[in-house]
């Protein structure tokens, strides 16, 4: 039986379209109106809302922690002070990549870890002799995105400690007459927080903050709103750019951190002081250059594509939902360069985009790919360009005003 | 005089198409200045803080048109292009039910299927058969009019395309154009619908900046034109630019200065400088020279032909033409400034169906009944009025709770019987007011503040001639290849070196740029021959 957030009550009244999926076992709103779209733009241009409490959460504390997490975090977890949040990702001991996620330190000794999927034993499994306590929490808390321009605004008068967070820095404040721990993330690419809150008062809370919002428009936004935003701002999904080497069946289907693009996560190791799992092979990949792939933005030529379909006779598609499947991508040659692993039109670039993986030779910024496309039942591509991502930045997300 | 007052190129007119203008021309290469009259760009699509805290978009107020290739040749994405979609229309009815029409095709067959079962699958032909004419006609968009009268290998050419693109369509296609350009927009909607609040929503853009009532032929045609634009691959739909139409004009504004062009501001051009037929730079009424073998008109034809030229140095047949070119300005503003969202009886305490565009036009007969008014003189007693709340998508329009309102008025026909716009402002801006009030009751107690701007004010403020805020009726005799004037649609003028490329020419009014892009093209193309 698939279970509900602390916020499902509210939510069902406001999800007027009743359209939910699954997700981590919870029901989660696809979108709570006409259009997935509009939504997106109350995100770009107001301020939105997004139920992430089903992610599972881990705290992790004790005299060792920072040790045990510098051992199974690639990114190097000594660089995250009390008060700050790290994007961190982990790798099994062949350097590919396991999963991803967001690790909060609240003190030198205690952390909380989230992330998609559960991981309670591969985390107890690490701890070998080290002094470290992990549990899982997921259901204690609730989590609660709000996200857009107005997302300060909206949550000053409840918490004003957003006014002094900066990007990634998290603070304890009081909503509702609870505790709540309140970052400065998101997964939508712009000005946004994070609000973790005990699940057992998430109804009066969530009331507070859609009574703060409402006259900055607030609005719930659901999955494909949230889609869209994402792929604008080039963040990885877990399930869409990769998945678990764990639960590889073959080397197509796993990927080294420098594969998905993930490099700039890896400062640092070449300091033997960082022995994190799947260092030693990822070091190997980098001497001998044997990566296989590269991560790049691609950026659908919009006037050829208009051209091909306009050719044919058709409207040109622009308002798909993000597509569910890989995009296949093709060299000058015609020869496959690589696919697209998300793939969706952004009103923000007036274009088809995409978070792609292509041969190595072929990521350099300007490079021109093929993308694979449908006209009149019969495969052609369409002239798209190499670009660096995140294709939607704006400077609010990480200014402090 | 000196050398700083010597460009390449001088675009008169700082309006959106000045400004497209420019962009390209600088971007091509040559040294341009673009000349605006008044302390920012933008014409007629500006947005101002006309009381504290809230943004009017004083004049033009939405986006549609505006032609793909300008947002990426200009690479207006990359200087802030933020079009905000609209999702909704709501058409309030007399009886004080509504029609509320969203953008997920099943949900808007069962809000028709309330009001009409039978106009429930009208809705899908009616689209389909529109969608194919939009398609017919769209290309002729992007492209300079053919002269049909001219004798050229080129001009043999461009017939020879034209023919060919319509000769490609399907028999029916071309018939359901002709029918929807050449007829009223109420004989058309009556080949699919029967409910009359459909009609009136669907026939109430027919309506805008021209003089023509829905049931006059040529309604068809404004009605098409307000349909040509599109936004994310959905053909007719409209979106508010972040900022109003000011913020996308602004953004236009940086994308010319990127390309190298110079902008400056309370430059009021005097007249076009002649010398043996051919322009050679501008006064402005300062007495400023600016010197260039490239003048480019972004105003109307009647200022383009009749005031920065003098009409003896051009061929009496086109001057006649702008003589008779018809402007009659017919539309008004007005922008309230609110203290809260209104409220529809109907609806209770909702607001969702103020994401897009609020339309009083209940019926083709309330429409034509607003028109006759204009026909003998005065303005509707009973307005169509198309308004929105931007503020409800772009919350930095209006503080927290407050909104900000936008009504376009038909009709307001420029010239009055029997009084003038100095004394009938006020009682306009009532009259707008009061038809808000009967379908929202309690609207006036809202109203923190209200501009009333008449096709006066637009004539004084903006200078388009009669206020007409398409720089000329969507007329057929005044499109395409006669628009502005037969022989000279192709943006270049008698005088060598002197060009049009404002909306009197073709494709029109509206936040299109497609003139500008067009007009610039032709200016490259003869610089690249003499070259």
């Amino acid at each position: 039986m698939v279970k509900t957030t602390p916020f499902h009550p509210r939510l069902a009244e406001l999800n007027t379209t009743q359209l939910w999926s699954h997700w981590a076992g919870h029901l989660s709103a696809s979108q709570y109106d006409i259009a997935a779209k509009h939504e997106y733009f109350g995100v770009r241009n107001a301020v939105g809302f997004f139920d992430a409490s089903p992610l599972y959460k881990y705290e992790i504390a004790g005299r060792d922690a920072e040790r045990f997490l510098g051992g199974v975090l690639a990114r190097d977890i000594r660089t995250c002070r009390p008060g700050r949040a790290q994007y961190t990702i982990w790798c099994d001991s062949n350097g590919y990549v396991l999963e991803d996620g967001v690790v909060f330190r609240h003190s030198a000794n205690e952390f909380l870890l989230t992330a998609a999927e559960p991981n309670l034993s591969f985390l107890q499994n690490q701890i070998g002799s080290l002094e470290v306590v992990i549990d899982d929490v997921s259901d204690h808390y609730a989590m609660l995105a709000i996200q857009g321009p107005r997302a300060r605004a909206a949550l000053a008068p409840l918490a004003p400690e957003v006014n002094e967070l900066g990007y990634f820095a998290h603070a304890q404040s009081k909503i509702a007459g609870s505790e709540v721990t309140i970052s400065r993330t998101g997964f939508t690419g712009d000005l946004g927080f994070e609000v973790r809150l005990p699940a057992d008062n998430a109804l009066p809370i969530l009331d507070a903050i859609m009574e703060a919002g409402e006259p900055h428009h607030m609005r719930p936004f659901g999955d494909q709103a949230l889609n869209i935003l994402r792929i604008e701002a080039g963040l990885p999904l877990i399930g869409a750019e990769f998945s678990s080497s764990r639960y590889a069946f073959n080397e197509h289907e796993r990927f080294t951190p420098d594969e998905l693009g993930f490099g700039w996560l890896l400062k640092g190791i070449d300091d033997d002081a960082r022995p994190f799992a799947g260092r030693r092979a990822i070091l190997a990949e980098r001497s001998n250059s044997s990566s296989r792939w590269k991560t790049v933005g691609i950026s659908v030529n919009p006037r050829e594509y208009d051209e091909l379909f306009y050719g044919a006779g058709l409207i040109p598609p622009k308002d798909e939902p993000p597509a569910a499947w890989e995009t296949m991508l093709y060299d000058e040659d015609d020869e496959r360069a690589g696919y697209a692993t998300s793939y969706t039109y952004s009103p923000m670039a007036q274009t088809h985009i995409g978070i792609a993986r292509v041969r190595p030779e072929l990521a350099a910024i300007g490079t021109t790919i093929h993308v694979e496309q449908t006209v009149n039942h019969v495969y052609t591509t369409s002239p798209a360009t190499v670009t660096s991502m995140p294709f939607y930045r704006p400077e609010r997300k990480t200014s402090m005003s | 005089m000196t050398d700083t007052n010597r460009y390449d190129a001088i675009v008169v007119g700082g309006g959106h198409n000045g400004l497209v203008n420019g962009a390209y021309l600088a971007k091509a290469g040559l040294n341009t200045v673009i000349l605006e009259q008044r302390h920012l760009v933008g014409g007629a699509a500006i947005t101002e803080e006309l009381y504290p805290g809230f943004s009017f978009t004083t004049f033009s107020y939405a986006l549609s048109l505006i032609r793909p290739e300008v947002i990426r040749e200009l690479e207006l994405v990359q200087h802030g292009f933020n079009p905000i979609y609209m999702p909704t229309s709501f058409s309030p009815m007399e009886n004080g039910d509504y029609l509320l029409l969203g953008p997920d095709r099943d949900e808007n067959i069962r809000e028709i299927m309330r009001h009409s079962p039978r106009d429930a699958d009208a809705m899908d032909r009616y689209e389909h058969d529109v969608a194919r004419i939009l398609q017919l006609i769209q290309p002729l968009f992007d492209r300079v009019p053919p002269n049909i009268f001219g004798k050229s290998e080129e001009d043999a050419e461009d017939i020879g395309w034209l023919l060919g693109h319509l000769g490609s369509a399907e028999p029916k296609v071309i018939h359901d154009a002709v029918r929807l350009i050449t007829g009223s927009i109420s004989d058309f909607l009556d080949d699919y619908f029967e409910n009359e609040a459909l009609k009136g929503y669907l026939a109430a853009s027919s309506t805008t900046g021209t003089k023509v009532g829905p049931m006059s032929a040529g309604s068809g045609l404004v009605s098409l034109m307000m349909m040509m634009g599109e936004h994310d691959g959905h053909l007719g739909s409209w979106s508010f630019h972040k900022g109003g139409n000011g913020g996308f004009t602004q953004l236009l504004g940086r994308a010319a200065q990127s390309f190298g062009a110079e902008i400056k501001l309370e430059a009021r051009v005097d007249h076009v400088i002649t010398k043996d037929g051919r322009a050679v730079g501008v006064v402005l009424e300062d007495g400023t020279e600016y010197l260039a073998d490239v003048v480019v008109s972004a105003l109307d034809p009647r200022q383009t032909f009749k005031k920065l030229v003098d009409p003896r140095e051009l061929p009496g047949e086109l001057v006649e033409s702008i003589d008779r070119f018809q402007f009659n300005g017919t539309s008004a503003k007005v922008n309230f400034a609110l203290d809260g969202a209104p409220r529809y009886p109907a609806l209770g305490d909702r607001t969702d169906h103020y994401r897009g565009f609020v339309s009083i036009a209940p019926s083709v007969e309330y429409l034509e009944r607003a028109y006759d008014a204009a026909k003998y003189g005065w303005y509707s007693e009973r307005p169509y009025l198309d308004t929105c709340l931007q503020s409800f998508l772009d919350p930095d329009m209006a503080p927290p709770g407050k909104h900000v309102m936008s009504c376009f008025v038909q009709y307001a026909p420029y010239h009055l019987k029997g009084s003038d716009w100095d004394t009938e402002r006020q009682n306009l801006g009532n009259t707008v007011q009061a038809t808000i009030e009967s379908f929202f009751p309690g609207f006036g107690d809202l109203v923190l503040h209200r501009e009333v701007v008449t096709p006066l004010d637009i004539e004084r403020v903006v200078g388009l001639s009669e206020g007409n805020i398409y720089a000329g009726d969507f007329l057929l005799p005044q499109m395409y290849f006669f628009r502005p004037a037969p022989e000279w649609s192709q943006y270049r003028t008698p005088i060598e070196g002197y060009y049009q490329g404002g909306s009197g020419t073709h494709p029109g009014g509206c936040v299109m740029g497609a003139p500008a892009r067009l007009a610039s093209q032709q200016i490259l193309k003869d610089k690249a021959a003499k070259s």
